[in-house]
């Protein structure tokens, strides 16, 4: 299995995306830092980062490299090697290199210039949102045997996340305003990984604001050392519960 | 001549006194402060040695002079008020006044004055009392350097720090009040000021003013208590350097302006705060020069506020620097400095030459519906807020700045 995911991570390399990914990241971090006068604008700069490109490339680059190793896929498994191996190593072959690749460009600088719980906290957050959206990304390659429909069912999903699941919150909110729903919006931004980290993170910068009546709700779910657990295990549930699918699909499937 | 004569008199008065000296201690004849009263006359001096006295309620109804050399500790039992003064020209200093008994009807103090001119309560200690100083009906107090501690838990349980009620002229400065209800709590007093004092972790204000007319705070610091300042249905207050730190809570407030009309801000710092300044039925007021910095609102204005006037503020880092909860805006805004402002300044005179519109659409969303501020820094609402900042159609078009400044102030 090792040899398969060496193999995966020296044929990413050699791709050169992931390293000019890397190059970007942390062009843009260094330079949120530097330009910013303090170190918080810098870190929601960077927060930006990590909820809406980190996102965007690891769904996009993942669905078409799948895509595109088909045929090696279909070489392994003509060979004496378990189904659940390959599919496996494969996940955990980008996974690698991504997070790699973001705590590279993004975690070096978050150590160097923000607040040590801060940075623990982003950089935590956003390796586990990389290796999301790469599960989903395999979800919705697997689906479809069409590349152009995989690649379309990647990018309305990571709209979705990124976009639209917060203008349909916002709409719910106005549609419900007079009932109390604050419980309710709780659970509703657990559903969706993007917010869940967002909400996660802003936690941890302390933002004054979030400290009225309903920053007081979310600190008593996600700011005890109790809720936090919970909302990392949720996002891990998104991590495992996309490829799960995937893997399930993949071992019965007709290559 | 006259003059002669005034200084020859002056001269001539240490002849004419006859003041005396009580000691009060262990070594000395009066073993209890009670016995040194009985014997003074107006004038004299008590002076309290070191020690521990338990004598109930102390009365002090003569114009003395009352010492404690080396922090004398004087005890209530928890059961006594700890001090009376019931005398004008009192000086009481140098004491540990603790463990006075707790009485919602009569309110027990630390010290208490009643009805009295002229006292002065110099560098006590007051601790663990129910009220910690009380003043009632008093005119030209001097409350200075105190240090008062209490350990409240609930509202209902303990008193406020300082306490001043229908007086006159006091004077506070320089006290440190900690875990009392209110830190200072005045009612129905004027002409007075606070000045230098540190108020931190009371349950409920730090500062409580009501109808307390003509008054004015300087360089005081009140930080992290329950809900803030307020300063209520009250007019000509001054309140100048001051600075307000964390009070965090959806209740808590840097300064709650409520039915307060012509007064005057200026040079404070706001630091940190869930709400930095929140006006409700405030008129003519003008905020000038204040630092408003890392809060989650700078300035809650609602829309029952007439004629308050921002003039050369600096708002830096908060999360809305404007919110309100009306369309109507009789308010002004002028030169202010807003680190969000992304307009530009062509001939270079310092003043940006795009009005600024310091109320964002997420600021008015999140006032009538709370709960919105899940989605906060949420890509969606950027880029409503991108779109309404360029067509403005659900916020106030009279929010504005006209003269926005391009660099920050330096206060």
């Amino acid at each position: 299995m090792s040899r398969i995911i060496r193999f995966i991570i020296l044929d990413i390399l050699k791709n050169r995306i992931v390293l000019v990914y890397t190059v970007l990241l942390a062009a843009f971090a260094w330079s949120a830092f530097s330009l910013e006068d303090n170190s918080s604008k810098g870190t929601l700069t960077l927060l930006n980062i990590i909820l809406l490109i980190v996102p965007l490339v690891s769904i996009l680059f993942t669905t078409i490299y799948i895509y595109n190793s088909a045929e090696f896929i279909e070489l392994l498994v003509s060979q004496p090697i378990k189904r659940n191996k390959i599919w496996i190593s494969l996940f955990a072959g980008l996974s690698l290199s991504f997070v790699i690749a973001f705590l590279l460009g993004v975690g070096i600088p978050l150590f160097v210039f923000a607040d040590p719980n801060i940075a623990i906290m982003m950089t935590t957050i956003g390796s586990i949102i990389t290796m999301v959206f790469i599960a989903i990304a395999f979800l919705s390659s697997i689906l479809s045997r069409d590349k152009a429909k995989g690649i379309g069912v990647s990018i309305s999903l990571w709209l979705y996340f990124a976009l639209l699941f917060d203008g349909l919150v916002l709409f719910l909110l106005f549609q419900l305003a007079e009932y109390p729903i604050e419980k309710m919006m709780v659970f509703l931004a657990a559903t969706s990984p993007i917010d869940l980290a967002r909400i996660l993170i802003l936690l941890q910068l302390n933002v004054s604001a979030l400290m009225g009546y309903t920053g007081a709700i979310f600190k008593d779910y996600f700011g005890s050392t109790l809720g936090l657990l919970v909302a990392f295990l949720l996002l891990l549930i998104w991590v495992i519960v996309p490829f799960l699918f995937s893997l399930k699909i993949f071992k019965h499937k007709d290559l | 001549m006259k003059a002669i004569v005034f200084i020859l008199i002056q001269c001539l008065i240490p002849l004419l006194t006859f003041a005396k000296t009580w000691h009060i201690g262990e070594k000395h004849a009066f073993k209890k402060i009670k016995e040194g009263i009985a014997v003074a006359q107006n004038g004299d001096t008590i002076l309290v040695e070191k020690g521990f006295y338990k004598e109930g309620n102390i009365i002090i109804d003569k114009s003395i002079c009352f010492l404690g050399r080396n922090m004398p500790i004087i005890d209530g039992d928890r059961k006594f008020e700890v001090l009376s003064i019931k005398a004008n020209n009192v000086t009481v200093e140098g004491f540990k006044i603790q463990h006075s008994g707790y009485a919602t009807l009569d309110d027990p103090g630390g010290i208490k004055v009643y009805d009295s001119e002229r006292v002065n309560i110099i560098n006590n200690l007051v601790y663990d009392n129910f009220f910690g100083i009380y003043i009632q009906y008093s005119k030209n107090c001097l409350i200075k350097n105190n240090k008062i501690i209490a350990f409240g838990k609930q509202e209902q349980e303990i008193g406020n720090g300082i306490h001043c009620w229908k007086s006159d002229s006091l004077q506070i400065i320089g006290n440190d009040v900690r875990g009392n209800r209110d830190g200072i709590y005045f009612e129905f007093v004027t002409h007075s000021v606070i000045w230098r004092n540190t108020s931190v972790k009371n349950i409920r204000y730090g500062l409580h003013f009501m109808f307390s007319n003509n008054d004015a705070y300087f360089s005081n610091i009140f930080e992290n208590n329950g809900a803030g300042v307020a300063v209520m249905y009250t007019k000509n207050v001054i309140m100048m350097n001051n600075t307000f730190k964390e009070n965090w809570g959806d209740a808590a407030y840097g300064i709650l302006l409520k039915d307060i009309s012509d007064s005057y801000i200026y040079n404070n710092r706001f630091l940190n705060n869930t709400s930095a300044i929140f006006s409700d039925g405030a008129n003519r007021i003008v905020i000038e020069k204040n630092i408003f910095q890392g809060n989650g609102w700078g300035l809650k204005v609602q829309a029952s506020c007439m004629d308050l006037s921002m003039i050369n503020n600096n708002f830096l880092g908060n999360t809305f620097d404007v919110s309100t909860n009306g369309t109507l805006v009789q308010n002004t805004f002028k030169a202010n400095y807003w680190d969000k402002y992304e307009g530009y300044d062509l001939n270079k005179d310092g003043i940006g030459d795009v009005p600024y519109r310091p109320l964002s659409l997420f600021s008015v969303i999140v006032e009538s519906n709370p709960p919105a501020m899940l989605l906060y820094r949420s890509f969606m609402v950027s880029l409503l807020d991108k779109s309404e900042k360029i067509l403005p159609s659900l916020t106030p078009d009279n929010f504005i700045d006209n003269n926005p400044l391009m660099k920050s102030l330096k206060l």
